[in-house]
């Protein structure tokens, strides 16, 4: 038996890369249709980062200090920050929204549809991902007069890095929602388990070198790390070892997170 | 249209192995309507996931629409339409905006979709509903939408899981009459899972009855009843004369049980005889001629709870609401 599993394997027809690019193209433009029809979660989820600057900006500059900061200003420091964790927070909701999808028959039904299943994952993890492009380029210009010099083609970049990171863990929020399936609060748990120290190790809030060691050490292990490291770089203007760093942690992520979503998918049976 | 051979699935539960289908062989041909008939927990909803791979058989073969679930997935999802247990559209999305996205992961481009729509919305009375969000769709609104999901792209072989399930009598049969028009005019395969044996009985011409993850009848719904469970004939004589028909009656019941009580002078036999309408009125001759005049007779054609009566000891009824 364990023969014919692993010959039906072999045989497997697989979806083409233009199939998946289409497919995806096609569950983004669904889940799109959500914030189009009701524009005013749009505006209102661009306000929340400028509150969050607004108030916590401020703050940041007094009780740390400039110097730990590279010389660089506070603002220009804090806002990359800002924006992977707008990021971060967005593509580990993926699963979230899946939740409602998977309690009513619309997942079932969409599952029983020739879509190939990575792009289930992707075209759901872009959705959480593009408003952050709008957002991004809108709390940058928004900034510009309180001090923040503005690289667009440079933030464009790090706005892409920050995709293919989302798809990642947007394919991680993905999978968590189907095994935590008939108990949605393991997702929450896990989810805001995961995201607090994931999100403080990496230093979008408060510069790790202010840190005791053992949490320099831990924030090394931490792919989020070399993608924050890797925004500052791209939001300052420079391109160098951190963005090369960023763009390969989030590639890896994105490797990890789509094997272990499409494995899930095809494991998950009710 | 459907070929599967020693179809099989296990399910792990708390370390142990259960099985769900054991080794089922189905045949359908195109263009048949056939009816998976037996309680929750038989294994109908598992077979119908397998053929449409959403779950992986753990042994044996199906080919649905000449391809092999196992080999192409995805081809065999492009051929087929299925319509779950739950309902299709999204609960913040318009129903339109549902239906048009269903026809584009089927590969249809957005004019073809949207006139598609129109016409499915129109045929299935939704066209006022069109900009409406799913959520606030009543019950039999939302089925009616599952409906016209799964047939967005005009399938060839069409699933149905439980299609009635929870609907009051008249959207039931709103909705049979919508899949019986499709049917003629397209020559839809069309297979569908139920628990409601009169469903079965009236819409499907072939009745498949599985129990505890195998077949255990495959036929027409008249063959089935007329074989497996015949007519029950009750039959009351003055209590006099009742031990002059007993043996008359056993010989009819064909080695079946003949059960009796004895109230008000009078003497009641029921039993069950094949072809009960062509037999009943000689046996009252024969009875008469005994000296056993019927004093009253009932005739009652068999159902197919009474069939699946016969086969497995159980009622259908008894676990059909589990």
């Amino acid at each position: 038996m364990l023969g014919q599993a692993t010959r039906d394997e072999a045989a497997l027809k697989k979806p083409g890369l233009r199939q998946v690019l289409r497919d995806t193209w096609y569950v983004f433009c669904r889940e799109m249709l959500l914030p189009l029809r009701d524009p005013f979660s749009l505006v209102f989820s661009l306000l929340q980062p400028l509150v969050f600057l607004a108030l916590f900006g401020p703050l940041l500059g007094s009780a740390v200090g400039a110097p730990a900061f590279g010389g660089q200003s506070t603002l220009q420091w804090f806002l990359p920050g800002v924006v992977v964790m707008i990021a971060l927070f967005g593509t580990s909701m993926t699963g979230s929204n899946l939740q409602y999808e998977l309690m009513t028959g619309s997942y079932e039904r969409i599952l029983a549809t020739p879509l190939s299943r990575s792009s289930l994952m992707i075209g759901r993890a872009l959705k959480e991902w593009a408003p952050l492009v709008v957002q991004g380029m809108l709390i940058a210009i928004v900034c510009v007069p309180f001090g923040f010099t503005f690289y667009p083609l440079h933030v464009v970049f790090g706005l892409i890095i920050l995709g293919i990171f989302g798809i990642g863990l947007g394919a991680l929020s993905y999978s968590l929602a189907l095994v935590s399936q008939s108990k949605e609060w393991i997702f929450w748990a896990v989810q805001q388990t995961l995201l607090f120290p994931l999100m403080i190790l990496s230093g979008i809030m408060l510069p790790i070198e202010a840190g005791p060691e053992w949490m320099k050490v831990a924030s090394g292990f931490n792919p989020l790390t070399y993608l924050v490291n890797a925004e500052r770089e791209l939001f300052a203007g420079s391109i160098g070892l951190d963005t090369l760093l960023g763009l390969v942690a989030a590639v890896v992520t994105a490797i990890v997170g789509l094997v272990v979503g499409i494995r899930t998918i095809s494991r998950s049976t009710r | 249209m459907i070929h599967t051979r020693k179809l099989t699935r296990n399910f792990v539960v708390k370390k142990e192995t259960v099985e769900a289908v054991k080794g089922v062989d189905i045949d359908v041909a195109p263009g048949e309507l056939v009816a998976f008939l037996g309680p929750n927990g038989a294994g109908k909803s598992t077979t119908l996931r397998m053929l449409t791979t959403l779950l992986k058989p753990t042994s044996g073969t199906a080919t649905v629409a000449g391809l092999d679930v196992a080999a192409d997935p995805a081809g065999v999802r492009a051929r087929i339409g299925y319509i779950g247990q739950g309902n299709g559209g999204g609960h913040s999305y318009r129903v339109i905006d549902e239906m048009v996205m269903q026809g584009r992961f089927y590969g249809m481009n957005a004019t073809d979709a949207k006139a598609r729509a129109e016409e499915l919305l129109t045929s299935l009375e939704l066209t006022d509903l069109a900009k409406r969000t799913v959520i606030k769709l009543s019950g039999g609104q939302r089925r009616r939408m599952d409906v016209a999901l799964g047939l967005m792209h005009s399938p060839q072989l069409l699933f149905l899981d439980e299609p009635s399930t929870g609907m009051d009598p008249q959207n039931r049969a709103n909705l049979w009459e919508h899949i019986t028009r499709m049917r003629a005019e397209h020559g839809t395969t069309i297979v569908l899972t139920t628990h409601y044996m009169d469903e079965a009985d009236s819409m499907s011409e072939r009745v498949i009855v599985i129990d505890h993850g195998t077949i255990i009848a495959d036929d027409t719904p008249a063959r089935l009843k007329a074989d497996l469970a015949g007519d029950l004939f009750a039959v009351e004589v003055a209590a006099g004369s009742a031990a002059g028909v007993r043996p008359l009656l056993r010989r009819a019941a064909a080695g079946g049980e003949v059960e009796e009580g004895a109230y008000d002078g009078m003497v009641r036999f029921r039993l069950r005889i094949t072809h009960g309408s062509r037999l009943a009125p000689g046996l009252l001759k024969q009875m008469h001629d005994a000296g056993a005049p019927a004093l009253s007779m009932e005739l009652k054609p068999p159902t197919l709870d009474d069939v699946f009566l016969e086969l497995t000891g159980r009622s259908l009824r008894e676990g059909a609401d589990a």
